[in-house]
C-alpha cells in the first residue's frame, strides 16, 4: 500500500513541530525517518498512524484518504519504542489481542486464532515462549513479540518508532537484518523512525532526513551519503573534517597549506570532507600541499582510523585508511605526511557543491 | 558492603531497641485488647457481643462500609483517570484537593458537614423541607466516611497510571480495541493490584473512623452508633470488658486487613522475582 503525505503540518502551542511536509512512499518500500531528537520525525510517524492529529494537510493510503480515519480503522501496525506490551498477558495473548478485538462477525474462531498466533510466534522464533509473560523475556525478545503483535492483523502499513533504540549493539544488528528479511518476505510498506544514521542507511530503501520539523533530503542511502543536499545532511550522516581558508584564483590557502579547488568562488570558504576521502602520501603534489602529523592510531575492523594534526587546522582531521595503505606507508605516531583529499564538499545557502580532486 | 554504623555492637543495639519499642508500643496494646476482652471468660465475651446495642453497632458499621467502599472505588478510579489521562485547566489544583481529607482533622470534617447538612445548615435546611434528615442519622455517617476515605483509591492509582502512561492504551487502539474494550482488557487488569490495595485501605478506615463520625452521629444508642463509637460509649459507662469486646472486633478486622495487605505485597514481590 503506497502512502501519500501532502502538506502535513503540526504546531504545539507556539512550537512548530512540523512545517508542511510532503512525502510519497511507494508500495512495499521501507523508509527510514532520520533526524536528531526534536526534528519532528516521531510526530510525523504518529500522524501517519492516526495517534496524533495534524493541523492541516492530508494522508492517503493507496487511493483511500485516511486523514480523518480513526487509528482503529487505518489498518496499520505500530511498534512502540519501549514495546508497550500488555504486562499482565502472556506472549500468546499479546499477539492474539488484535484478533480477539475484531468485531464478532470478522473474528476468527479460537482454533483459527491459535493457529495464526502460533504461526506468527514461529515467524519471530518465539513459539516456545508463548506462555511466558513479557517481563520474563529479554529486550530483543520483547521487541519481536511487539512485531508479531503488530503484524497479527496483516496491516497494510507497518510503523515503527525507534524500534531498536533500547537494545544493545549486537541484538540490534541481528534484529535489523531480520526485519529486512521479514519486509522482503511479507512485502508490507513500512516507515520507521530512528536517530541512528547507521541504522537508517543499512535498513532503508530510502531515507528521509529531518531537522527542525522539515525534510532536509529524501534519497537512497547511497545518494544520501555521496551527494548530501546540504550541510545539515552531510554533518548528520557521519564524521566530518573541516578546511577553512581563502580562495584566490581557484586555490584555497590556509597557513602553509594549500589545495587547488577549481570552480570555487573566491573569498573566505569552508570546505568539508569525510574521513575516507582523506588519502595520505609521503610527498605533496602540485594540486595539494597539506602537511599533517599523525597524532593517534586506532585500528577499527577493516580500516585504521588516524587522527591528523597540523598548524593550519583548528581541529584535528580524522582519516580512515586500509590496512594495506597503513603498512605501505609505514605509519607510526608522530609521522609527518601529506593529506590528499579525493573530494571536497562546499555548502552555501543555495545547496551543495562538490569539488572532485585528483588523488596523486 | 561496609557502611557507617556497621559494627556488630551497634547493630545489636539498634535491633534490640527496635524490638523493644515494637513490643512496647505495638504488640503489648494488641495483646491487652484481647486479654481485657476475654477477662471475664468466653461466656461473658459472647454475652457482650450479642448485646442488642453492640449488634446494632456492628450492623451500622457494615452498612456504612458496604456503601462507602464501592462509592469510593468508582470515585477513585474516575478521579485518577481524570488527572492522569486528560489535561485541563485546574488539573494540578484537583490533584492537590484530593489530599484534603488527609490534611484536615476528621473532627473538622465532621463539623463542616454538620454546618452544611444540619437542620440550620445551608443544605440541611432545604433538605429538611422535604423531610430528609442527614445529620444524626446513617446518611450523615456515610457522607463523612466517604469524605474521610475518598483519597485512598485515587492515591494508589495515580502514580501507577502516570508511570503506565498512555502507550499500552495506544497499542490497544492500534490493534483495533474500542475505547472501553481497551480499558477493560488492558488498563484495569494492570491496575488490579493497586486497586485492591486501595480498597483494603478504604475498608480499614471506613470501619475504624471515629472523629468525623462522632460529630455527625449524635451517639444515639442502637441507632447511630458505629463500632468505634460503641467502644467509647461502653467505656464511658465503666463497662470495660464490654468496651474491649467491641474493640477486639475492630482489632481483629485490622489484623485481617494487615494479613490481606501482606499477602498482596507477597504476591507482587513474587511476580517481580519471576521477571
Amino acid at each position: 500500500m503506497s502512502i501519500r503525505i501532502s502538506q502535513i503540518d503540526k504546531t504545539y502551542g507556539t512550537t512548530r513541530a512540523l512545517a508542511p511536509i510532503d512525502l510519497d512512499i511507494r508500495d512495499g518500500e521501507l523508509i527510514g525517518l532520520l533526524g536528531p531528537s526534536g526534528s519532528g520525525k516521531t510526530t510525523l510517524l504518529r500522524i501517519v498512524a492516526g495517534l496524533e492529529q495534524a493541523d492541516g494537510g492530508s494522508i492517503h493510503f493507496g487511493e483511500r484518504e485516511v486523514t480523518q480515519v480513526h487509528v482503529r480503522e487505518r489498518r496499520i501496525g505500530f511498534v512502540f519504542q519501549h514495546y508497550a506490551l500488555f504486562r499482565h498477558m502472556s506472549v500468546f495473548e499479546n499477539v492474539a489481542f488484535g484478533l480477539r478485538a475484531l468485531p464478532r462477525r470478522q473474528r476468527p474462531s479460537n482454533g483459527e486464532i491459535r493457529t495464526r498466533v502460533m504461526q506468527l510466534l514461529e515467524m519471530v522464533r518465539l513459539a516456545a515462549f508463548a506462555e511466558r509473560f513479557p517481563a520474563q523475556l529479554s529486550g530483543g525478545q520483547q521487541q519481536r513479540v511487539a512485531l508479531a503483535r503488530a503484524l497479527a492483523l496483516k496491516p497494510d502499513v507497518l510503523l515503527l518508532d525507534e524500534p531498536f533504540g533500547a537494545l544493545d549493539a549486537k541484538v540490534r544488528q541481528e534484529l535489523r537484518r531480520w526485519l529486512r528479511h521479514l519486509h522482503e518476505e511479507l512485502g508490507f510498506t513500512s516507515l520507521f523512525v530512528t536517530h541512528d544514521q547507521e541504522e537508517a542507511l543499512e535498513l532503508s530503501d530510502r531515507v528521509v532526513v529531518m531537522s527542525n520539523g522539515r525534510v532536509e533530503q529524501i534519497a537512497t542511502p547511497d545518494t544520501l551519503y555521496r551527494e548530501p543536499a546540504n550541510r545539515f545532511v552531510f554533518e548528520f550522516l557521519g564524521d566530518v573534517n573541516r578546511l577553512e581558508g581563502d580562495v584566490i584564483e581557484g586555490r584555497l590557502t590556509c597557513g602553509n597549506a594549500s589545495v587547488s579547488v577549481p570552480g570555487v568562488e573566491p573569498g573566505r570558504r569552508e570546505l568539508l570532507l569525510r574521513p575516507h576521502e582523506v588519502h595520505l602520501a609521503e610527498r605533496a603534489i602540485p594540486a595539494a600541499h597539506l602537511p599533517v602529523t599523525v597524532a593517534s592510531i586506532v585500528p577499527v575492523g577493516a580500516e585504521v582510523r588516524l587522527e591528523l594534526e597540523a598548524d593550519w587546522l583548528e581541529e584535528p582531521w580524522l582519516a580512515s585508511v586500509s590496512h594495506a595503505e597503513f603498512e605501505r606507508l609505514g605509519i607510526t605516531r608522530g609521522r609527518r605526511l601529506f593529506a590528499l583529499p579525493s573530494r571536497l564538499h562546499g555548502f552555501d545557502a543555495a545547496g551543495a557543491q562538490n569539488v572532485a580532486l585528483p588523488v596523486g | 558492603m561496609i557502611r557507617i554504623g556497621d559494627a556488630p555492637g551497634v547493630r545489636r543495639l539498634l535491633i534490640g531497641v527496635a524490638l523493644v519499642l515494637t513490643a512496647l508500643f505495638l504488640l503489648l496494646p494488641l495483646v491487652a485488647i484481647f486479654a481485657q476482652a476475654l477477662m471475664g471468660g468466653i461466656d461473658l465475651y459472647w454475652q457482650n457481643l450479642s448485646d442488642r446495642y453492640t449488634l446494632a453497632a456492628i450492623g451500622l458499621t457494615l452498612l456504612v462500609t458496604l456503601l462507602t467502599v464501592p462509592i469510593n472505588l468508582v470515585f477513585g478510579i474516575f478521579l485518577a483517570w481524570l488527572v492522569t489521562r486528560f489535561s485541563f485547566p485546574g488539573r494540578r489544583l484537583l490533584q492537590t484537593l484530593i489530599d484534603i481529607p488527609f490534611a484536615v482533622s476528621p473532627v473538622v470534617a465532621g463539623l463542616v458537614y454538620l454546618l452544611l447538612y444540619g437542620r440550620n445548615g445551608w443544605l440541611g435546611g432545604w433538605l429538611d423541607g422535604y423531610d430528609i434528615q442527614i445529620m444524626f442519622a446513617w446518611p450523615g455517617i456515610v457522607l463523612v466516611t466517604i469524605f474521610v476515605t475518598c483519597p485512598f483509591v485515587a492515591r494508589e492509582l495515580i502514580p501507577l497510571m502516570q508511570a503506565q502512561g498512555a502507550r499500552e492504551e495506544e497499542a490497544a487502539v492500534t490493534l483495533g480495541a474500542s475505547g472501553w474494550g481497551g480499558d477493560l482488557r488492558v488498563t484495569l487488569p494492570a491496575l488490579a493490584h493497586a486497586l485492591l490495595y486501595g480498597v483494603i485501605l478504604t475498608n480499614a478506615r471506613a470501619v475504624g473512623e471515629f472523629g468525623a463520625v462522632s460529630v455527625v452521629a449524635g451517639a444515639i444508642r442502637g441507632q447511630t452508633n458505629t463500632l468505634p463509637l460503641q467502644v467509647e460509649q461502653l467505656y464511658q459507662d465503666y463497662n470495660t470488658v464490654g468496651a474491649f469486646t467491641s474493640a477486639s472486633l475492630l482489632a481483629l478486622l485490622a489484623l485481617l486487613t494487615l494479613a490481606a495487605k501482606a499477602a498482596l505485597e507477597w504476591r507482587a514481590a513474587r511476580r517481580e522475582s519471576l521477571a
